[in-house]
């Protein structure tokens, strides 16, 4: 009885979700209706950004761990895409491995190294928590950010660019729609993931372990390995951004994994919503767009964004995605009332 | 006093200073509060603490352990079934329900664990008496199943007619032991230490 009743919640629940894919897939048409493939460029940007957020999230939002080292994530998921395509542009094998530009390849290996990573860097920072864990992942992204300052042979503190041609499998991606539709597809994968994880049984422990760990404890779950399979996954969703901004632009560099990128992906999320699923890909959008357009009016844009940044969280205290359940619910209200 | 001090030492979430804690034959003192839920002690803690961010049905869904060697194990359906009241309110979120529902919540999430032992601390507190009285009838019906329980509650009547047997427990030790007769006839044991 209670079934078409869920189904049909379920369905709206992922009405915002199925909007913002839908809103981003069109974006190329309009970049080509205005003849302006700048557009696109920034959509993937928008894209690769929100990936990292909504898998941040995960950990920030549901597990009420707010991790800094996210950005290292992003850079090593990166420099895997751009060390494999240096060892392939300049044809020497990488210890014994050839290197490749093929994301098909790209793509799992930084998949792998940055969970392994993860599963390191997890398994000390989760055992402090609250301020303890924010410093201690703090540190963990200073050391991969002067890591990779220190890849003097990819790059240093200039930046590695990628000098092959990116594919994926026989595909060239290099075509910049091509690319973006790849990227909006990584971000429709990481959505229905993460969606999938918060609702289940991993979820809830999660989500209980935030607000009570005692309690979850004493009801017979240790939430210790189900917070380090959340930072893993988060880890590896971010690094897998990482990867797709490295290959887009044809670039990475340290700066895409200072401390202050880890920060600007917590702002994506609050900014967004850390309540909902959906939330952080609407922070990413806005984070993007408005630095753009705020930089090409003003040099000082950066003291009108963060005027903006605390007006919106303090009067949408459920970030962006309030708004429109704020507009929603009032909405049915006055129908209900009237 | 001393009461919620011994409950959170049977549960792990304390280690007791002295003294040792067995259950089921096995020593639990110095195990971890999982490892000793998951042996079967279920708690319902004083002040109830269910999770306000998970809905019911979340709430009673995490804490669920399968344990082969249980006869009539509790699943979510049979823990709606002695709780109809939970099952009206399953998309609700834990801070959403009253606090009659929330101790309904509380001994269903517990009772999820499939325990062979529950142990309810004050789990009539600050209730209206109606809501009370339906709490130990739900009590009187888990005794019926021949589930074993601790029950830690200041209404001394309700009591008599629920246990066993009785521990008067002031500063941290036993003052007074004996079955629900006894108590009653032992009227200046009830005088010189339930009276407020």
């Amino acid at each position: 009885m209670a079934e078409p009743a869920t189904n049909l919640s379920r369905l709206r629940e992922n009405i915002p979700t199925l909007l913002i894919l839908a809103a981003l897939a069109a974006t190329p048409m309009i970049a080509l209706g205005l003849g302006d493939p700048f557009i696109v460029k920034v959509a993937t940007r928008v894209v690769v950004f929100a990936i990292a957020a909504v898998a941040l999230n995960f950990v920030v939002g549901y597990g009420g761990l707010v991790s800094l080292c996210h950005a290292g994530f992003f850079g090593i998921g990166g420099y895997v895409v751009g060390i494999l395509a240096w060892h392939d542009f300049n044809a020497e094998p990488l210890w014994f491995l050839p290197g490749t530009s093929d994301l098909a390849i790209a793509l799992p290996a930084a998949i792998l190294v940055s969970a392994i990573i993860a599963t390191i860097v997890g398994a000390i920072s989760l055992r402090t928590s609250g301020p303890y864990f924010l410093m201690i992942t703090l540190a963990f992204n200073q050391m991969f950010y002067y890591g990779a300052i220190a890849l003097q042979k990819y790059g240093g503190d200039d930046g590695l660019q990628i000098m092959s041609t990116i594919t994926l499998g026989p595909l060239d991606v290099s075509n910049r729609y091509r690319f973006f539709y790849l990227a909006l597809a990584v971000l429709a994968i990481t959505l229905l993931l993460v969606g999938r994880f918060v609702d289940s049984r991993f979820g809830m422990v999660l989500r209980a372990a935030s607000k009570n760990e005692t309690r979850v404890i004493a009801v017979g779950v240790d939430p210790w390995l189900y917070r380090l399979a959340a930072f893993v996954i988060s880890a590896v969703l971010t690094a897998v951004a990482g990867a797709l901004l490295a290959a887009g632009q044809q670039f990475i560099s340290p700066v895409d994994m200072g401390w202050d990128r880890s920060g600007d992906l917590v702002v994506m999320a609050v900014l967004g919503g850390v309540g909902v699923v959906w939330g952080p890909a609407i922070g990413a959008a806005a984070f993007v767009v408005l630095e753009l357009v705020l930089s090409s009016w003003t040099t000082h844009w950066q003291f009108v964004f963060g005027l903006l940044i605390v007006l919106i969280v303090v009067s949408l205290r459920g970030g962006l995605a309030d708004l429109g359940r704020t507009i929603f619910s009032r909405g049915s209200e006055e129908a209900t009332h009237g | 006093m001393g009461k919620t001090t011994t409950v959170r030492c049977l549960a792990g979430l304390l280690r007791p200073s002295a003294g040792e804690i067995h259950f089921k034959g096995a020593r639990t003192d110095g195990r971890q509060p999982h490892a000793i839920a998951h042996a079967g002690l279920g708690l319902v803690p004083e002040g109830r603490h269910i999770f306000p961010n998970l809905t019911v049905r979340e709430n009673l869904v995490m804490a669920g352990i399968r344990r082969a060697d249980a006869r009539e194990p509790w699943t979510l359906e049979r823990v709606l079934e002695f709780f109809p009241r939970l099952a009206e309110r399953l998309a609700n979120g834990g801070n959403q329900l009253s606090g009659g529902e929330q101790q309904m919540l509380a001994i269903g999430r517990a009772l999820m664990t499939n325990p062979d032992l529950l142990v309810l601390d004050e789990a009539t507190e600050g209730l209206a008496p109606l809501i009370r009285q339906q709490i130990w009838n739900k009590l009187e019906a888990l005794k019926q199943t021949g589930l074993a329980m601790i029950v830690i509650d200041k209404e001394v009547d309700a009591l008599l007619r629920f246990a066993d047997r009785h521990y008067i427990v002031e500063k941290g030790e036993i003052v007074w032991s004996g079955d629900s007769d006894a108590l009653e006839s032992d009227k200046q044991a009830q005088d010189a230490y339930l009276s407020v």
